[in-house]
């Protein structure tokens, strides 16, 4: 296929698991604002919010005060903000509308429906607009493409380039939230378990719509191990970072047999999967959480340098 | 207004009487209530959007994804209607390809004094890039679009060749989807001759236009200036169809002696560019030197005949305003035939008897630039004011030869849906012919309707609409 298309539909699948995050994290502050205030109330909640999405400092420069409003305006509408809702969803459409040809009709009428209707949220006044309908809409609608591309796309080399996208971009966002929830909550891993960060981790676990996922797989109180455990290394959770690359695996070992060809992506996505499946909680504390994050968002962005190396920019080889 | 509308041919009647080829369609929108039309006419408008057929509109602003109106009342041709317009079309297809071939050979039309020379070599669309170069099967414009006109029963005019790149065609073809999946009743009446094999016709008419070189099974692909262009979504919708790569010109590139795209599994040969690009863009090493959508080196391949261009560059010349004047020329000197379909008669500025007539009857001519198109830049006499014309006289003047006049043809009107029922409204038709090893033609094309009323400016540029065309079958 053209490298340019691939580059399309694999953007267009990032795209659209960024938009996701970003209606996980609003809807989670949406929660949290419903909550009584204890220490650092909302107003904390919705800067911890901003930094998972990496977009503190940009809503800072744009808007006074980080009330609830102006932040569903940020992480919804604004046009302005490349991670939110609306400049994901308007840039997973226009790669799909580009690479027409290589989509099912369902798939492109799921993304074209949601645009449609985004822009009909966006001439409707905002006084009607419940947050949680907005969130809610978000994760139905790509709930919708993701199953559209699941049960209709042809399992071709496009079809891998889109779950390679899924994967990589999920494996980014997890630690990404992993780390600021670190960063925020944890100055010292000896705080897990006290009164402060209890309702905290849980939103985290929340924003992955896994808090449930959670109590069923680990028994007992929540501990810093557990949930590390659970968000890097839990075979079973999907948005860990140990399912996050063997997804992203799969799909490029897929693509390899279809080409007939093993290229720098599969040894660097089994050189990262390796190092995973055999990690244990204790590495990484010992690591430091921290460090360990970087490190893996570090390969994870190596990953996605060699798959657009390898077969997205079509060079003559 | 009203005056002329009295002489206007309207198509579905007979005097005071429905045409038998209309009966059906009159039966059904009398049944049709109000709420009913109302209902399927946004149906329709949903089904364009969902498919995501839109045009965009230069220069205007505002949406860039606008929706062409669509007007669900259908223009039928009979069987007998559609075998004139069928013999015209092709015959008119070929000798412009005969001309084309001439020109950029041996010139034969010129040396018998039939067309003058500097009409052709003058002319901003001739390619001396391709003088002297024979294209497979000697063919240069592949995709040939002639617009059609109607004033009478029986009567046809040509109103002007499309030899480029001639779009709208993604339309005939939407138009009759939606209209089966409306109105499914309609196609149990009527006997409607399908459209859909147009894609097949098309993949199969550039694929036999491969170069020689090419010994196994030609690699097609739709070349487009990309997703910022008014007729994308017909690129990729005909690619889509044709099952071709959808390419920009940052996809393919030159090495050795053919052209190559880039593709995950690396670079793969291309044989035939079905290109929706003007000249121009096509090679910045050949052409402008500034144009990022081509392919450098597009150019040296194409004439070593490593790879075909559809249309081939410099097909143009064949479809400039100047030059129809000559197409029933053509006719007879290529072909030995007697015109089917005749032209609108036309003065030229640039003669002298002609140009002093222009000025004369300004109010009542319809004046063209030779070389514009999408009904940009155009007077259309009877419908404009005073100053708005001496504006235009203004222009004759300092620039004669860039214009072209015809008479207000009083164009056929079909019924079309307004606020208050049907009401009729003029048209004119579009059908795309296929020029490769055979010449081969869908029966039907693109109706285009001018909205509103008196309106004789039926390009979607400039509001028109659509309507799905049915020839009956025999």
């Amino acid at each position: 296929m053209l490298s340019r298309t691939a580059n399309h539909l694999y953007w267009m699948a990032r795209y659209i698991e960024r938009a996701e995050t970003t209606a996980r994290l609003l809807e989670v502050g949406g929660r949290n604002a419903l909550m009584p205030d204890i220490g650092g109330g909302f107003r904390n909640d919705w800067e911890a919010i901003l930094q998972a999405n990496g977009t503190l400092e940009m809503f800072n420069d744009k808007y006074s005060d980080a009330v609830q409003r102006n932040i569903e305006t940020f992480l919804f509408f604004d046009a302005d903000n490349p991670s939110s809702v609306l400049s994901c969803m308007n840039m997973a459409r226009e790669n799909a509308r580009v690479v027409r040809t290589a989509l099912t009709s369902s798939v492109w009428d799921a993304i074209n429906g949601a645009f449609q209707e985004l822009k009909q949220f966006q001439r409707t006044e905002r006084s009607k607009l419940e947050l949680s309908d907005l969130t809610e809409w978000t994760l139905r609608s790509t709930a919708l493409i993701r199953g559209c591309i699941e049960t209709t796309q042809l399992r071709s080399d496009g079809y891998h380039f889109m779950g390679t996208g899924f994967g990589i971009e999920r494996g980014d966002n997890t630690s990404r939230l992993l780390d600021v929830k670190y960063y925020v909550l944890l100055p010292n891993v000896s705080y897990i378990g006290s009164g402060l960060d209890q309702s905290q981790w849980v939103t985290l676990l929340r924003s992955m719509s896994a808090h449930r996922a959670f109590n069923w797989t680990y028994p007992g109180e929540l501990s810093a191990a557990k949930i590390a455990d659970f968000l890097i290394l839990n075979r079973m959770f999907p948005r860990s970072l140990l399912s996050a690359i063997s997804q992203t695996s799969g799909h490029l070992d897929h693509i390899g047999r279809v080409y007939g060809s093993v290229t720098p992506a599969q040894t660097k996505v089994h050189e990262i999967l390796s190092e995973l499946a055999e990690a244990q909680v204790k590495d990484i504390f010992d690591e430091g959480l921290h460090e360990f994050l970087m490190r893996f968002m570090r390969q994870n962005g190596e990953l996605a340098h060699t798959v657009q190396e390898t077969y997205l920019q079509g060079m003559p080889t | 207004m009203n005056g002329r509308n009295n002489l206007v041919f309207n198509e579905m009647l007979n005097g005071a009487e429905v045409r038998a080829a209309y009966q059906s369609l009159e039966r059904w929108h009398k049944s049709m209530p109000d709420d009913l039309r109302t209902l399927k006419q946004s149906e329709a408008e949903n089904l364009f959007k969902r498919v995501g057929i839109t045009f965009a509109v230069y220069g205007e602003g505002g949406d860039p994804e606008r929706l062409i109106p669509f007007d669900m009342f259908p223009r039928v041709f009979t069987s007998s209607e559609w075998r004139k317009l069928d013999r015209g079309i092709r015959q008119r297809a070929a000798a412009l390809n005969a001309f084309l071939a001439d020109v950029y050979d041996r010139r034969e039309i010129i040396k018998a004094g039939r067309i003058p020379e500097h009409l052709v070599t003058r002319n901003e669309a001739f390619e001396k890039a391709a003088i002297g170069f024979r294209p497979p099967r000697n063919v240069y414009s592949h995709i040939v679009g002639i617009d059609i006109v109607r004033t009478g029963a029986d009567q046809f005019f040509v109103l002007e060749d499309n030899c480029r790149t001639p779009s709208g065609v993604s339309y005939m073809l939407q138009n009759r989807e939606i209209m089966m999946r409306m109105f499914p009743q309609l196609f149990v009446e009527n006997r409607i001759a399908p459209v859909d094999g147009y894609a097949r016709l098309l993949k199969k008419t550039l694929a036999s236009v491969a170069p020689e070189k090419c010994d196994s099974e030609p690699t097609v692909v739709i070349l487009t200036p990309g997703q910022f262009n008014s007729a994308y979504y017909e690129h990729s919708f005909l690619a889509d169809l044709m099952g071709v790569e959808l390419v920009e010109g940052q996809d393919l590139f030159v090495e050795g002696d053919f052209v190559w795209m880039r593709t995950t599994e690396g670079p793969k040969k291309v044989d035939v560019i079905y290109r929706r690009l003007d000249d121009h863009f096509i090679d910045p090493l050949c052409f402008r030197p500034d144009s990022m959508l081509g392919v450098p080196g597009l150019m040296s391949v194409y004439r070593s005949g490593g790879v075909n261009i559809c249309s081939c560059p410099g097909a143009g010349v064949a479809d400039d305003k100047a030059i129809y004047t000559y197409v029933p020329e053509m006719i007879r000197f290529y072909l030995g035939e007697a015109p089917i379909l005749e032209n609108v008669p036309t003065w030229q500025c640039a003669k002298k008897d002609d140009y002093k007539y222009v000025l004369e009857h300004l109010a009542e001519l319809v004046v063209k630039e030779v070389h514009g198109s999408g009904g940009y830049g155009m007077l259309v006499g009877p419908a404009s004011d005073k100053s708005t014309i001496e504006l235009f006289r203004q222009k004759i003047i300092e620039n004669p030869g860039n214009y072209i006049a015809q008479p207000t043809l009083s164009l056929s009107a079909c019924p079309t849906f307004v606020d208050a029922g049907i009401a009729p409204r003029h048209v004119d038709l579009r059908p795309y012919c296929l020029v490769g090893e055979t010449i081969e033609l869908v029966p039907g094309g693109l109706t285009r309707v001018a909205m509103t009323e008196g309106s004789l400016v039926v390009n979607s540029s400039q509001g028109g609409g659509v309507k799905d065309t049915w020839v009956l079958a025999e």
